[in-house]
C-alpha cells in the first residue's frame, strides 16, 4: 500500500445504552440523526472533507447495520484502490480471540492493519458525536507544536466540567494534567475524545500498556502515562458545535434544534457536506391537505396529514388526518390515518395503525428503566407494529409486533409502561 | 447477457427553446430529482444489460457531467460498463453525426467488439419504465429481424410528431411511416428497438455507403418489406419530452401517486446521480400542498400543485402555484408565481409577479435574475 501521512481510526463499537430501545439492534454510531443521516456520517464526512482517505472503522456491538451502511465506502468516496474504508471487527488470533476491552485496547488489536498503512500520524475518533471539524487544521497544530499527542478540547461551562475529562494546560496549551470527571475542576477544557498521535510513539505505548491494563483506555491509561513521562502533549482548542447525543432527551433535543429557522448546527453549507448512504432519493410529496411546518422531511416522504416541529427520515408515510408534533420519525416508518403523535421517537421500519394516540397522559418515569425514559418521550423500537386505535402514554417503550391483546382492556398503555416482545439485547 | 444497449441522446429539439439552450434534451431535469436519460439508462441497467453506449452530440457537456461516474446505474464493471460517445475527428472521418444511423456507424467498433447477440436501441428523451427482458423474449419468440416498441396513442395526441405503425396479424408491421401528415393508425413508435447486433452492423454499413444516415427513415422504413419487423405493445406510462407543454405535463404527472410511486417506490427504482443534500426544511409559515419538493430545499411561503427540484428556496409570503422550479433556484419574498418554469439557478427578486398560462408557461432561463 502507498504510504499515508495520516490514518483515521474510528471507534464505532459502543452500545450507547442510555439510548434505550434505539440501540437494541444497532450500535450508537448507526442510530439515525437529522432525518436521513446516521451518527457515524458526521465523523466519516469530517474525515473525507479533511482530506483523510484511509479510515479504519472499529465495530463490536451489533455491527450488522453499520457494516451495511458503510459497505465499501461509496457514499463518502472511500471506495479506493489505495486506502479507503476498512471495517475492523474483533477477531481470533492464534488459539485465542479477544473482544475490544477498551478504546486503546481496540487500537492495539489492529496494529497489523495500521502497520500495513504505515502512517506518520494517527487520528483517533469516536463515531458517537455530531460535529463538523477540519482534522487537517488539528494536524497542522500537532506538527507545529512538535507534539507526541494532541487532544481536541472544547471549552465547556465550568459548572458542567465535572461531567467531562478535563485537560489542565499551561499558557502554551501544553497539557500537564488530565482529570477524569473532577469534582473541583481546575479548567474548563473538556476532552472531545479526538486524539492525534505520532504512530511510532503510540505503537510503543499501546504495547507497553497492554501488559499492565487489559482494558487499556486512552483517557484512563495512555494519556496519563504519557503525561507522567513528560511527553509533549498539547490541547487543540475547538470552538463550534459538538454534541454527544447519549441520552434519549439529548438525542431528541439535538434533533429538534435542527428545525429552527437558523439552527446552531447548519446542514445546508456547501463547503462541508455531510454524506450518507442515499442511492434512491425520490422527492418529498405533501398531499393536498398536508400541513408541514417547522420540520425537516427527508427524501421519499409522503405526507397527507400534519407535521409540526418534527424530524422525518427517508420514505416516511403519514396518513390523512394524522397530527405529528415534536417527534422524530425514522426512515421507512408508516403512520396511518387520524393518529395523534406527540413527543415520540419512533425507530425505522415501524408500522402504526389508524387512530393511534401516543404521548398523552401523565409524565411518570418508565417503571423498568426510569433512568433512561424520564423526560416524557415515548420510544418505539425498530420493526415494531402498533395496532389501530390504541392510546399510549408518556415514557412508554414498545418493541415488537404488538396487537390489541398486549394493551389493557381500554386499548391503553398507560404512561411509564413498556411492552417488550423482542429481546432488547444487553440493554 | 443477451444484449447491449444504445441510447440515442444526440438530438436537439427546437420546440424546447430555452430549456435546451445549454443542455441536451436527454439531460433535461424531470420529476424533481431525475434527468430524462436516467429512465432509459436505469431501464437498461435494471434489465441486466451491463454494457451501454450513450451517443451524444448536441450540448454534450450537460450529459457528460451527469454521467461523470457510471456507478450510480450499477455500471463501472470489469466487463462492459457505460460508454459515452461524441463525434471525433479521425483519419477517415471528419463529420459530425449526420443522423442516427451515422452515429451508430461511426461507433461501429463498439458493436464489433461486443459478443452479445442483440442490441437494444432507445431514445434518451422519454420518461418510462420497462423490462427489456420481456422485449427480448418476445423478439426471439416472433423470430423477427427487428422489433419496434409501440403504444396506442392517448386521444388528442398530435400523431404527426411520431413514427406510426400499421400492424397486421401477430403484431407484424405492415407499414411504418415517420411523422406522416395523414396517420394510418394511432399506434406510435416509442423509438425503442431490438435488432441482432450483426444485422445492425450490416445495415448501417450498407446505408452509410449509399449516402443515407437515418435509422428509421433509411433503414427501418426502407427495408420494411425486406425485413421481418414486429411490434411489441407497451401499455405502461410513456411520455417523451417533445415540447415545453410536454415537459410541463410530465413534471405534473409526478404529482399523481400511481405514477410517482411506480418510478420511485416500486422496485426496480429509476436511479440518478446522487447529490448529498440535507432534508428539506419547512419553516414556520410554510404551506405546501400537493407538491413535490427536492431535498435541500427551504420553504417559507405557500406552494401549491408544483414540482420543486433540489435546493430550491421559497421566501416569506411568496405564493407558487402550478409551477416547475429547477435545482438551486431562489424565489424571494412576496413573489407570485403561476404556471412558470424556472430553469436551474434562477433568482426571482422580492415582490416579483410572474403569471403564465397552462398552455404557455413562462420560462425563465438558467441562471437568470428577474
Amino acid at each position: 500500500m502507498l504510504k499515508k501521512e495520516i490514518l483515521a481510526m474510528l471507534l464505532a463499537g459502543g452500545q450507547g445504552s442510555r439510548l434505550g430501545v434505539l440501540t437494541a439492534t444497532k450500535a450508537k454510531p448507526a442510530v439515525p440523526f437529522g432525518g436521513k443521516y446516521r451518527i457515524i456520517d458526521f465523523a466519516l464526512s469530517n474525515c473525507v472533507n479533511s482530506g483523510i482517505d484511509t479510515v479504519g472503522v472499529l465495530t463490536q456491538y451489533q455491527p450488522l447495520l453499520l457494516n451495511q451502511h458503510i459497505g465499501i465506502g461509496i457514499p463518502w468516496d472511500l471506495d479506493r484502490r489505495n486506502g479507503g474504508v476498512t471495517v475492523l471487527s474483533p477477531h481470533v488470533k492464534g488459539d485465542s480471540g479477544e473482544w475490544y476491552m477498551g478504546t486503546a485496547n481496540a487500537i492495539f488489536h489492529n496494529i497489523d492493519y495500521i502497520d500495513n498503512v504505515d502512517p506518520e500520524y494517527i487520528v483517533i475518533l469516536s463515531g458517537d458525536h455530531i460535529y463538523k471539524m477540519d482534522y487537517s487544521k488539528m494536524l497542522a497544530f500537532h506538527k507545529d507544536k512538535k507534539a507526541d499527542a494532541t487532544i481536541a478540547v472544547l471549552e465547556v461551562p465550568l459548572i458542567e466540567a465535572p461531567r467531562f475529562g478535563i485537560m489542565n494546560c499551561d499558557e502554551e496549551d501544553r497539557i500537564y494534567e488530565f482529570e477524569e470527571k473532577p469534582q473541583e475542576p481546575k479548567s474548563n477544557l473538556a476532552s472531545m475524545g479526538i486524539y492525534i498521535f505520532n504512530w511510532d510513539i503510540l505503537r510503543e505505548m499501546l504495547i507497553k500498556d497492554r501488559g499492565v491494563h487489559p482494558d487499556s483506555d486512552f483517557g484512563k491509561h495512555i494519556i496519563p502515562m504519557m503525561i507522567a513521562k513528560s511527553r509533549p502533549l498539547y490541547a487543540y482548542r475547538f470552538s463550534g458545535y459538538w454534541k454527544d447525543v447519549g441520552t434519549i432527551e439529548s438525542y431528541w433535543s439535538a434533533n429538534m434544534e435542527l428545525v429552527r429557522a437558523v439552527p446552531e448546527f447548519n446542514l445546508y453549507e456547501d463547503f462541508w457536506q455531510i454524506y450518507t448512504d442515499s442511492f434512491n432519493q425520490p422527492p418529498i410529496y405533501t398531499g393536498p391537505n398536508a400541513d408541514t411546518r417547522t420540520s425537516l422531511l427527508s427524501e421519499g416522504c409522503e405526507v397527507y396529514g400534519t407535521v409540526i416541529n418534527s424530524v422525518l427520515g427517508t420514505d416516511v408515510y403519514v396518513g390523512e388526518g394524522t397530527i405529528i408534533k415534536d417527534s422524530i420519525i425514522m426512515s421507512n416508518t408508516s403512520i396511518g390515518q387520524n393518529c395523534d403523535i406527540y413527543r415520540c421517537v419512533i425507530d425505522e421500519h415501524v408500522k402504526i395503525g389508524d387512530g393511534v394516540k401516543m404521548g398523552t397522559g401523565e409524565n411518570v418515569p418508565n417503571e423498568d428503566k426510569p433512568h433512561v425514559y424520564d423526560c416524557g418521550i415515548t420510544a418505539v423500537g425498530v420493526y415494531s407494529e402498533i395496532p389501530q386505535n390504541v392510546n399510549i402514554g408518556k415514557n412508554c417503550v414498545i418493541y415488537g409486533r404488538t396487537s390489541c391483546e398486549h394493551y389493557n382492556d381500554d386499548n391503553c398503555l398507560p404512561s411509564g409502561k413498556s411492552i417488550y416482545l423482542e429481546s432488547e439485547g444487553a440493554v | 447477457m443477451k444484449a447491449i444497449g444504445i441510447i440515442l441522446a444526440g438530438g436537439n429539439n427546437n420546440r424546447l427553446g430555452e430549456l435546451t439552450k445549454t443542455r441536451a434534451v436527454s439531460a433535461i431535469p424531470v420529476g424533481s430529482c431525475f434527468r430524462c436519460l436516467d429512465f432509459p439508462l436505469s431501464n437498461l441497467s435494471n434489465s441486466g444489460i451491463g454494457k451501454v453506449a450513450v451517443l451524444t452530440q448536441y450540448n454534450a457537456r450537460s450529459l457528460q457531467d451527469h454521467l461523470s461516474s457510471s456507478k450510480w446505474w450499477n455500471f463501472g464493471r470489469k466487463y462492459g460498463g457505460l460508454f459515452v460517445f461524441s463525434p471525433y475527428l479521425s483519419d477517415d472521418n471528419s463529420y459530425w453525426f449526420r443522423g442516427t444511423a451515422d452515429s451508430i456507424y461511426q461507433n461501429i467498433t463498439y458493436l464489433r467488439r461486443s459478443k452479445e447477440e442483440y442490441v437494444i436501441i432507445t431514445s434518451g428523451d422519454a420518461v418510462y419504465k420497462a423490462d427489456f427482458n420481456e422485449l427480448i423474449e418476445s423478439h426471439e419468440k416472433s423470430g423477427a429481424d427487428v422489433t419496434i416498441v409501440y403504444k396506442e396513442a392517448a386521444p388528442g395526441l398530435d400523431l404527426r410528431d411520431f413514427g406510426i405503425l400499421t400492424l397486421g396479424e401477430d403484431d407484424s408491421v405492415i407499414d411504418l411511416e415517420e411523422k406522416p401528415l395523414e396517420p394510418q393508425s394511432n399506434l406510435i413508435s416509442l423509438g425503442i428497438y431490438v435488432i441482432k447486433r450483426t444485422l445492425l452492423m450490416d445495415l448501417v454499413t450498407k446505408t452509410i455507403s449509399e449516402g443515407n444516415y437515418d435509422l428509421v427513415k433509411d433503414i427501418f422504413i426502407r427495408y420494411r418489406r425486406r425485413l421481418k419487423i414486429h411490434g411489441y405493445r407497451f401499455d405502461g406510462y410513456w411520455n417523451a419530452v417533445k415540447s415545453v407543454k410536454d415537459y410541463f405535463d410530465i413534471n405534473m404527472d409526478f404529482l399523481r401517486a400511481d405514477i410517482r410511486r411506480m418510478f420511485t417506490q416500486e422496485q426496480p427504482y429509476i436511479e440518478t446521480k446522487p447529490k448529498d443534500e440535507p432534508p428539506a426544511k419547512y419553516n414556520a409559515n410554510a404551506d405546501v400542498a400537493d407538491c413535490l419538493v427536492g431535498s435541500g430545499s427551504i420553504i417559507n411561503g405557500n406552494v401549491f400543485h408544483s414540482v420543486l427540484f433540489r435546493r430550491v428556496y421559497v421566501g416569506d409570503g411568496s405564493s407558487v402555484r402550478d409551477s416547475v422550479i429547477m435545482e438551486g433556484s431562489r424565489v424571494g419574498n412576496h413573489c407570485v408565481l403561476e404556471n412558470v418554469i424556472l430553469d436551474k439557478f434562477v433568482v426571482i427578486s422580492d415582490g416579483k409577479r410572474l403569471v403564465g398560462s397552462p398552455e404557455n408557461p413562462i420560462i425563465i432561463s438558467k441562471g437568470a435574475t428577474v
